[in-house]
């Protein structure tokens, strides 16, 4: 039949178009949910950082610092040995919540209405938080690293730290981390932009 | 269920005369949905795929206090760079040691980052030990240019600073951010540190004699 032939049927195409689209859209909404909003510095660097594996603290441009691990698993069982710590009971919910949350920047006592929260008042408590106390004398993010490193000793360790972050708080940081006694780790992978090399 | 069922049926058979004679209305043109489709596939797939963040190694050395003075390794003064990172950007440099016990300090020289700043400093002194600057280049440019394999340019290079007789020689950097540096400055200056070859860096703090030289060194301007 000659008739039919000029209009082609693009129900299949279109559908595939929109599958492709909303996986996307989902793909990219996952990663840009970060707690702080970080302003990374650009070097020459072309070393790519696994998005696997990853113990991240990140310290944005207010010197607040943030903490993120990857792996559900692993978090869950990091959130159970800290609320042990710190005495702060963790319903199944919350844990779940944690286990698929991104970064997070509250101190241990305010964690379980952080996790409670709507996405838009958590972000309300984000922007009120101090971050993740590293005083020495109630280091909470020596606990997160030391119990991190002995949940997933094997984890590569990154910072991220805004353009203007003051230097003092990523060494604090770093000292923590290198400390025998809480994270023994000496390598670090700083989070930078790609940035083009010098053309001589 | 029931009146669904009913009004269903009645549609369906008081209609039965007209829809024959509307059959080629019923297709609807997708070609704008599609374009629109397509439009936002090439949108996402972009901006997906250019996030990737790099990371820059940085390896700190184990702090160990139980090291017997013998055994640190010792670098003589004049080979020894201290680079100093402070407030707005600024970058001083001196060579050798700061004691107030032996004699007077050094004087110090500003510097900015980038290309004339800090980077032609740290290429004409690496280049003056050894042409060490020049030699990792050729090297670098053997690798790109595929006459030496891809893997082996870490170890060429580890084989040229490990050299014993460079070894003595070599231009080492101190990096002493003090407490109003950037964080976007030591990453600036560990950048430098690649660009410019060097072989032997370390990132310290500064002590409280290099504080009061960058305070003297800010006053008299």
């Amino acid at each position: 039949m000659p008739k039919n032939s000029p209009s082609i049927d693009m129900t299949p195409m279109v559908d595939l178009a929109f599958l492709l689209v909303t996986f996307f859209m989902l793909i990219s909404q996952f990663r840009a949910e970060e707690a702080a909003v970080i302003d990374i510095p650009s070097s020459v660097s072309d070393l790519k950082i696994p998005e696997k594996d990853l113990l991240m603290i990140l310290v944005d441009k207010q010197d607040r610092v943030f903490f993120n691990l990857t792996g559900k698993e692993e978090r869950v069982k990091v959130l159970e040995k800290i609320g042990e710590k710190y005495k702060v009971v963790f319903n199944a919910e919350q844990k779940k919540e944690f286990s698929n949350m991104a970064s997070f920047g509250v101190p241990v006592k305010q964690l379980p209405a952080y996790l409670d929260a709507g996405s838009t008042d958590r972000k309300k408590l984000a922007e009120q938080s101090k971050g993740i106390p590293i005083d020495s004398l109630n280091c909470e993010i020596c606990d997160w690293i030391y119990f991190s490193r002995k949940t997933a000793p094997k984890f590569r360790v990154a910072i991220k730290g805004d353009q203007v972050t003051s230097y003092p708080v990523v060494r604090k940081v770093m000292n923590y981390l290198q400390d025998d006694n809480i994270g023994k780790v000496n390598k670090f992978n700083l989070i930078t932009n790609m940035e083009t090399g010098p053309s001589n | 269920m029931a009146e669904m069922n009913t009004d269903d049926g009645g549609g369906g058979k008081k209609k039965h005369g007209k829809k024959r004679a509307k059959k080629s209305s019923t297709r609807i043109d997708m070609t704008p949905m599609v374009d629109l489709g397509f439009l936002l596939l090439t949108f996402f797939i972009l901006t997906t795929t250019f996030n990737k963040p790099q990371a820059m190694q940085l390896t700190m050395p184990k702090k160990d206090k139980d090291i017997p003075l013998d055994d640190q390794s010792k670098v003589p003064a004049d080979h020894t760079m201290n680079v100093l990172l402070t407030k707005d950007n600024v970058v001083y440099w001196y060579f050798g040691m700061a004691d107030p016990s032996k004699g007077a300090l050094p004087a110090l020289n500003k510097a900015s980052y980038g290309p004339n700043g800090l980077r032609k400093v740290l290429i004409a002194e690496n280049n003056k030990r050894h042409r060490a600057y020049d030699e990792i280049e050729k090297l670098k440019k053997d690798v790109a240019s595929g006459k030496l394999p891809k893997d082996s340019l870490g170890k060429k290079k580890g084989d040229f600073f490990s050299d014993k007789t460079r070894k003595t020689s070599i231009l080492v950097v101190l990096l002493k951010p003090d407490k109003d540096a950037k964080y976007k400055n030591i990453v600036d200056a560990l950048d430098e540190m690649a660009i410019c070859n060097v072989g032997t860096y370390a990132l310290l703090e500064a002590n409280e004699v290099e504080d009061q030289m960058i305070a003297n060194a800010n006053t008299f301007q």
